[in-house]
């Protein structure tokens, strides 16, 4: 057992120094063609933290190792209708810029952007290999870095991508709606799909092996499904636990499905369960069944909280108007920082490598921190590991508590 | 200095949820040690509760967020 462990750790290590030296030698090579005339990029200092919200964000390519997939690309931008094309017609390179525009827009990081620019021509033109970071106004009106293309010497400055998140992490509503199959999508289409099968198929053993001991996959799953059938939706919900189980337990396994297909290292690193937008459709979800289904008893509670003075209704009412609506806030939150935060941690252990290592310079600091890394890495996903189950577990038991409390009847 | 004002508010957040998160995971401690046979209904209980100190810190943290991008 030791040995197929100290077997992993090396082989983990030699990975990871690989990529260390992968990306160590991109820098002196860079621009060895392509270049459309605007000058060499700055190369600024490596940025751990930068580099991880590039690498936990999502994107339009999928990229395992060096194979980069090729996503179709639905965007719709009112000025011009719908653009729809693969992904792959930006050839994106190993950070997921593209160098060819399309119909204007540009792929930097792996992140559809269109260029604000009307001049820009729509077809389809060669635009240099790397984006220029330069200050500039954006949509907002504040400076900060954007990312401007090169295109016959001249540059088009990008406006931000598209998210739902509310530009809290760099995206935005902008001029155009990325409808894309994206990663997160993909990722979120193959758990659905395994999950779909999965569940049938033990459906269908428990009609056919009736009374009989579970077997195979059916013996795995039981014992988590009976934990929150019986730990999380019972005591909660009391009687009306069955109405339900079937929400409590897809939310369990969306999100623990999600949790562990995005720790599997060298498969994309697929950021789902820490994505804003997911989250807060999941939290929408759960406040749409609190609210809907919340009794007189509950709406009394809030509204007009019985028992106390008058003057203190005035100061409960709002608060717990405002309860309504944060306990959906930090569900969405809780599951979003704390997956984030895991991926974005395994990410600068791995980052380290190229800040000591001064980005392949220096190849004795490279091979120190790359082992001293790998184990602390291993350690975070192992950490992670049990996170994504607690998360999971979580967001259910508070689901089933907050149904509950809006369920139970009066008993005063 | 990017965003040091924000890391402080951040830092503060993030003593306050681990001060709240510490007694329980410590008071939890001491009840299974009394109660040993209970342990599964503590151990729920306190991941129910850290989930929801850890609530406080995570609508702390969202406002150092937005007064940094604002």
């Amino acid at each position: 057992m030791r040995r197929y462990i100290l077997g992993f750790v090396c082989l983990l290590c030699f990975s990871i120094f690989s990529i260390a030296q992968e990306h160590g030698h991109e820098q002196p090579t860079a621009e060895p063609h392509g270049d459309s005339g605007c000058g060499e990029p700055e190369h600024g200092e490596f940025n751990p933290g930068e580099t991880a919200f590039h690498h936990i964000s999502d994107q339009n390519i999928y990229s395992i190792g060096p194979f980069h997939l090729p996503l179709p690309c639905f965007l719709y931008a009112p000025d011009k209708g719908w653009s729809v094309f693969s992904s792959g017609r930006f050839h994106a390179d190993a950070h997921g810029n593209g160098h060819m525009a399309v119909d204007g827009y540009v792929l930097v990081e792996g992140m559809v952007r269109r260029i604000m620019d009307a001049g820009f021509p729509a077809a389809e033109v060669e635009v240099g290999h790397h984006p220029y970071l330069q200050k500039a106004k954006g949509a907002d009106g504040k400076e900060k870095e954007i990312p401007f293309v090169c295109y016959n010497s001249q540059l088009y400055q990008t406006e931000a991508k598209s998210t739902a998140d509310g530009g809290l992490f760099g995206g935005g509503i902008t001029s155009f709606y990325d409808f894309s199959i994206t990663k997160n999508v993909v990722s979120m289409m193959l758990i659905l799909a395994l999950f779909a099968w999965m569940f049938i198929s033990i459906a269908n053993a428990y009609k056919k092996r009736d009374g009989m001991a579970p077997k195979g996959v059916q013996s795995f799953i039981e014992p988590i499904f009976l934990f929150i059938q019986d730990e999380v939706a019972k005591p909660f919900l009391g009687h009306m636990w069955e109405k339900y189980l079937p929400f409590l337990m897809s939310l369990f396994f969306f999100i623990l499905g999600l949790n562990l297909f995005g720790q599997i290292p060298f498969l994309g690193g697929s950021n789902v369960t820490g994505n804003l937008a997911i989250t807060m459709v999941l939290a929408i979800i759960t406040f749409l069944v609190v609210n809907f289904n919340g009794n007189k008893h509950y709406w009394e509670h809030i509204l007009w909280m019985p028992g106390v003075p008058a003057w203190v209704k005035t100061i409960l009412t709002p608060v717990e108007i405002l309860g309504v609506f944060i306990k959906p806030l930090t569900l969405m939150l809780r599951l979003f920082a704390n997956i984030t935060a895991g991926h974005m941690v395994v990410v600068i252990f791995v980052g380290l490598i190229f800040l000591f290592g001064k980005s392949g310079e220096n190849a004795g600091a490279s091979y120190g921190t790359a082992v001293g890394s790998t184990l602390l890495t291993l350690f975070m996903m192992s950490i992670e590991l049990l996170v994504a189950f607690i998360q999971a577990f979580v967001f259910t038991i508070l689901t089933a508590s907050y149904i509950g409390a809006a369920t139970e009847e009066a008993h005063h | 200095m990017f965003g040091s004002i924000t890391a402080i508010g951040m830092g503060l957040a993030v003593i306050g949820a681990g001060i709240g998160i510490g007694q329980i995971g410590g008071k939890a401690m001491e009840a299974i040690a009394r109660q040993p046979e209970a342990v599964g209904d503590i151990r729920a209980n306190m991941i129910l509760m850290a989930a929801l100190v850890e609530g406080a810190a995570l609508i702390a943290i969202v406002v150092a967020f937005l007064s940094n991008a604002a």
